[in-house]
């Protein structure tokens, strides 16, 4: 699927025509990563984060395979074992840090990949179900993630699995044979573990998995860009290699760089020095947070200290938590204006920059912080504006909002003189 | 007349410098880059196989002292070093003599008695307890066990024949029992490893 003006595999040697014939994969990769792939000429950087995230995913699978073949997922080994890798094994300090650093490092890709949708409108006809797509790789490596923070047996590790779960226990009737089902237990101890060690394992492949599909539907309309114009013809496009292989590149070597940086001269910056501590089942430590990249859910989880008519609050703040993330499953139909990018879009503009970004960023913060004032406080007026915004604002200033004058052309905006007619 | 309207292709000489010579600058950029790229794959892959070899706590079971006091004349024991079995083995004046007697260059691999012993311990014959052809325990250590043809070792797998001074004389065995590295801290104390 591409535009009609894409070049055509021809390959170049016997064997190349050999192969082509029988399992095209050359051609596979041509027309999707290669020559054969237009792509908007007029990409910024912001189109950098979904390969980098692809990246970070290998390393992470990468790492991970060698992990296992060193950690012992066995309640009363689990932690002497990970000790064990960062002490004894060749390298295995080196490889569980940029393990637990490349996690980091994969969210941060991912959440500057769905902020660069949501601002450029990336998630509307014709693409939605990319941006569905995107929704379920997200939810998958916070399950994978989640199941990972647990293995090392820590002292975070255990009491994260404890109120992980906890959550489910708050769903009415079901909730307490529900949690105990997932620990097979009434704590998280060996079965807990060793499940979660089977899924951690199995859930990165089912990511990938994804992965091939949102790259597939992308490949059908191909990327959005920064004006939100459709590509109109071919002086709109240029070859996906070796323009943005190029430039792909270059950006994963800088990438690459912060990453060493951190996995060399700060390893446990993201960390919590509790996680050091083996986990004890009677004795909670005293500041508990998730790992950073849940720090915004985490907050909206615990705005909710009323009860509301009948909804006790416990299961308001596990609802609006999911119902936050699910919420953007109906993002493509709750944002109606025609208009995809922020750029055209003053008010959203406005909303985004001085609304969502720092709603979000204050609910990161909060999370992190301790469950007291003013944080509960700020975290409640974050939570209401970050619903408000997805199910008021987006929809209300779809009908109101009057946009700044598209360009005629991706050429167009890019040289900023009308399109010439092909002569 | 190319304008910057213009479509462009890989390859297109929109895009491509004048060659000189058949070189381009840009092929200058790929070159050290690929190399550049090159050089990193290296430096990673290194320790992402590296991590296989033994781990420090496995290298720290490299040595062990084994005290010999108990073992009579005649006797052997089975002790476990890095894992694997060794034979350590008190042989008689008559299995000694039967050792000396051989001639070496008769054998598959030619170590005469006193190669495979310390100076003044001629008496104690340490091996490891590894067939050399593929791993198994041959049998002749423990009383009552086969003693091969060669009053040593006999290895049941596939039937290696070792003599009185663990060398290897009938059978697919490639070469003798191994002798590692040991030394006599006392008279009956040895360090293995």
């Amino acid at each position: 699927m591409s535009f009609p003006w894409a070049q055509q595999y021809k390959p170049t040697t016997e064997f190349g025509q050999w192969m082509d014939d029988r399992l095209p994969v050359g051609r596979l990769i041509y027309n999707s990563l290669g020559a054969g792939y237009p792509t908007p000429r007029n990409l910024n950087y912001m189109w950098n984060f979904g390969s980098l995230a692809g990246l970070f995913l290998v390393i992470q699978i990468v790492t991970g395979i060698i992990l296992a073949m060193h950690y012992a997922a066995n309640a009363n080994i689990a932690f002497d074992s990970v000790e064990h890798i960062m002490r004894d094994v060749n390298s295995g300090w080196m490889i569980r840090y940029a393990h637990a650093n490349g996690a980091s490092f994969f969210f941060i890709a991912i959440y500057l990949h769905i902020g660069r949708g949501l601002y450029y409108g990336s998630y509307k006809a014709p693409r939605e179900m990319i941006w569905l797509l995107g929704v379920v790789i997200y939810l998958l490596a916070m399950a994978t993630a989640f199941m990972g923070y647990v293995l090392p047996w820590g002292q975070m590790s255990f009491w994260g699995a404890k109120v992980i779960t906890g959550l489910f226990e708050a769903i009415p009737l079901v909730g307490k044979p529900i949690q105990e089902l997932l620990l097979g237990g009434f704590a998280p101890d060996n079965a807990a573990l060793n499940r979660f060690f089977s899924l951690h394992y199995l859930l990165p492949f089912v990511i990938a998995g994804v992965i091939i599909m949102h790259i597939w539907a992308l490949h059908i309309p191909g990327s959005n860009n920064p004006t939100g114009v459709s590509v109109k013809g071919k002086q709109d496009t240029v070859p996906f290699h070796p323009f943005y292989t190029a430039k792909d590149g270059w950006f994963v070597g800088l990438a690459l760089i912060v990453f060493t940086a951190m996995l060399f001269f700060m390893p446990n910056a993201l960390g919590h020095a509790d996680n050091y501590i083996p986990a004890n089942p009677l004795s909670t430590p005293a500041h508990i947070v998730p790992e950073w990249y849940f720090w915004p859910w985490y907050a909206i989880l615990r705005a909710f200290t009323f009860d509301f008519f009948f909804i006790p609050a416990k299961l308001l703040g596990v609802l609006a938590m999911f119902s936050a993330i699910l919420v953007w499953f109906f993002l493509p139909w709750l944002d109606r204006s025609p208009v995809r990018s922020g750029d055209y879009r003053p008010r959203f503009k406005k909303f985004f920059w001085f609304g969502l970004i720092p709603c979000i960023a204050i609910l990161g913060y909060c999370g992190g912080a301790p469950a007291e004032e003013p944080f509960v406080m700020l975290s409640q007026l974050a939570s209401a504006y970050y619903f408000a915004h997805f199910l008021i604002v987006l929809p209300l200033l779809s009908r109101i909002e009057k946009p700044t004058p598209l360009p005629n052309s991706i050429t167009e905006a890019v040289t900023g003189k009308p399109i010439q007619q092909a002569s | 007349m190319a304008s910057i309207d213009t479509a462009v292709e890989s390859g297109d000489p929109a895009v491509s410098e004048p060659e000189i010579g058949g070189v381009r600058r840009r092929d200058f950029i790929n070159i050290a880059a690929v190399s550049f790229a090159g050089v990193g794959v290296v430096a990673t892959v290194f320790p992402l196989v590296n991590q296989m070899n033994p781990s420090a706590d496995v290298l720290a079971l490299s040595s062990i002292e084994v005290d010999i006091s108990a073992i009579e004349s005649g006797q052997a024991i089975k002790t476990s070093w890095r894992k694997q079995p060794i034979f350590i083995r008190n042989l008689t004046a008559p299995e000694i003599e039967a050792a000396n007697k051989v001639d070496i260059s008769g054998l598959r691999d030619p170590e005469t008695l006193a190669d495979r012993t310390q100076p003044g311990k001629e008496n104690w014959l340490i091996t490891l307890g590894v067939c050399t052809h593929l791993g198994c325990v041959p049998l002749g250590a423990a009383q009552g066990e086969v003693k091969g043809e060669y009053d040593g070792y006999f290895c049941p797998c596939h039937g290696s024949h070792y003599d009185t001074a663990g060398r290897t004389r009938k059978g697919p065995a490639p070469t003798n029992l191994e002798v590692p590295e040991y030394s006599f801290l006392t008279d009956t104390v040895v360090k293995i490893g």
